[in-house]
């Protein structure tokens, strides 16, 4: 479903990702784990079309995001970091304007805006105005905004990101289902994510990946914790001196 | 479609927020004020309304224009919502003529709710209907080149102020340069001014504008206008492209 290899990216001299490669495979969650700064939302951005890539190839259910951006973009539904959202809408009115991007109309958008809106429950906030909306409601209407089509692969990028220990609960069971029939790539840095959510995970550090396996492997690697693997195999910044 | 459904949507946000009211009541005042005041429409006597109303838009246009259109792209960079936009299969270009549509529309509203100086001048006299209606496209043209230089200066930046600031300059010069007062500032100066000041009234606004106020827009301001328009269009698509590579 989701085919990197070579992938790099760079900012001038510096390397935000370098030669990265991995798959996502239909009913895989790939937990993308990495310190800040490690190019986890750079590799979503470039994976989603948002960013061109420096190097490399990406693949959408076998569409190349390069050459056929349009159509592998029909394929994604993507979650950006900061849920970015238009704060003069309505929920509805937002997730309705999403869907029509997304090229549904009639009976076929009415039905993809009100089964998102209880996807992601929001049915108690869905007439109010976005720029209203606490933390967390915001997330989860970036997040209906990414089901809204239905699509085979979901990049999230922090998903539970600013979200109450309730309702990080409720979105990792959401991904863990929906990765049952789609190919979901997410981001994190809560370790605690991987082995609640993923079937897979790789640990990025400066733009490369540094350990892959099954939550079971890493932790086996990390000698039973993946927090000493984390400590292990990435860099650990310290302030400036 | 797309380009439809995000015309729509900033179309929308115009008038769920204060913008396109604001712009219209500020417009319809300061126009009608200017007419009465410095343009004296009463002493004029022109029924045309070229000389006491119509030739002080442009100065009205380089402030009040770049306002309405100045978050068009910088918003988008604040708040994130462009890398939404970036990732649905959408073309960029459809986006940004959405955009530039739905504020051109909204300056439309604004130039034909002056409409009570058209019934004043047809209660006191009987102008001729094809010279006002000149008059406005003149202005119209004004407001799509300066919407079109808002657009391309706000793809450039996330602050709405520094939009507008820089917008506003761009605008003013391209107003200020061909405007009467500074012309003859420039002729006065001596004969070998001669070029320079040929070179300000054909880039200056105003020659444009009064040829179609006159009812005699020549191919030379339509090429002229409409080439300003389109490079900024088509920057405003470039410059968005290459912040992202």
């Amino acid at each position: 479903m989701i085919e990197v290899t070579g992938l790099t990216k760079r900012f001038g001299p510096k390397a935000a990702v370098d030669d990265l490669s991995f798959s996502v495979k239909k009913g895989e969650v790939l937990g993308f784990l990495g310190p800040n700064g490690a190019g986890k939302s750079t590799t979503m951005r470039m994976v989603t079309g948002f960013l061109p890539v420096t190097a490399g190839e990406i693949s959408i259910c076998d569409i190349s995001m390069i050459n056929n951006p349009q159509e592998a973009k029909r394929k994604i539904g993507y979650l950006p970091e900061s849920a970015p959202l238009y704060n003069d809408m309505s929920v509805q009115g937002f997730l309705k304007f999403c869907a029509s991007m997304r090229g549904l109309t009639g009976s076929a958008r009415r039905e993809a805006v009100a089964k998102s809106i209880e996807t992601c429950f929001l049915e108690s906030v869905y007439r109010q105005s976005v720029g209203t909306l606490s933390k967390g409601y915001r997330h989860r209407t970036c997040l209906a905004q990414s089901l809204l089509h239905d699509p085979e692969v979901l990049v999230l990028d922090e998903p539970t990101d600013g979200l109450d220990p309730n309702q990080k609960l409720e979105v990792r069971k959401l991904i863990k289902n929906l990765g049952k029939e789609k190919a979901i790539l997410f981001s994190t840095h809560i370790l605690e994510e991987v082995t609640a959510a993923c079937t897979r995970a790789v640990i990025v550090d400066q733009g490369i990946i540094v350990a892959d396996g099954t939550p079971k492997e890493l932790e086996a690697q990390g000698g039973g914790s993946l927090y000493d693997l984390f400590h292990k195999v990435t860099t650990f910044e310290t302030p400036a001196a | 479609m797309n380009m439809l459904t995000i015309f729509k949507r900033e179309l929308t946000s115009y008038f769920t927020q204060p913008t396109a009211y604001a712009i219209v009541i500020v417009f319809g005042f300061l126009s009608s004020l200017l007419a009465f005041t410095l343009g004296q429409f009463w002493n004029v006597a022109d029924a045309s309304l070229n000389g006491s109303f119509f030739v002080y838009h442009p100065l009205l246009l380089m402030i009040l224009v770049p306002a309405v259109s100045m978050r068009q792209w910088a918003d988008e960079h604040y708040t994130g919502t462009i890398e939404l936009l970036g990732t649905y299969p959408i073309k960029l270009r459809s986006a940004i003529i959405g955009k530039f549509l739905a504020s051109a529309v909204v300056w439309a509203l604004a130039l034909a709710l002056t409409f009570p100086m058209i019934l004043t001048v047809n209660y006191l006299g009987d102008p001729d209907p094809w010279t006002i209606f000149s008059g406005y496209l003149g202005s119209f043209l004004v407001c799509l080149t300066f919407l079109a230089i808002t657009t391309l200066v706000s793809s450039f930046t996330r602050d709405q102020v520094v939009a507008l600031i820089v917008s506003v300059a761009i605008c003013c010069l391209l107003t200020m340069i061909g405007w009467e007062p500074v012309i003859n500032e420039v002729r006065r100066t001596g004969p070998e001014t001669k070029e320079a000041v040929e070179l300000m009234t054909r880039v200056g606004i105003f020659s444009h504008f009064f040829d179609a106020t006159l009812g005699r827009i020549s191919y030379a301001s339509l090429i002229y206008l409409g080439g300003i328009i389109s490079v900024c269009l088509l920057g405003t698509n470039l410059a968005l492209k290459s912040q992202r590579a």
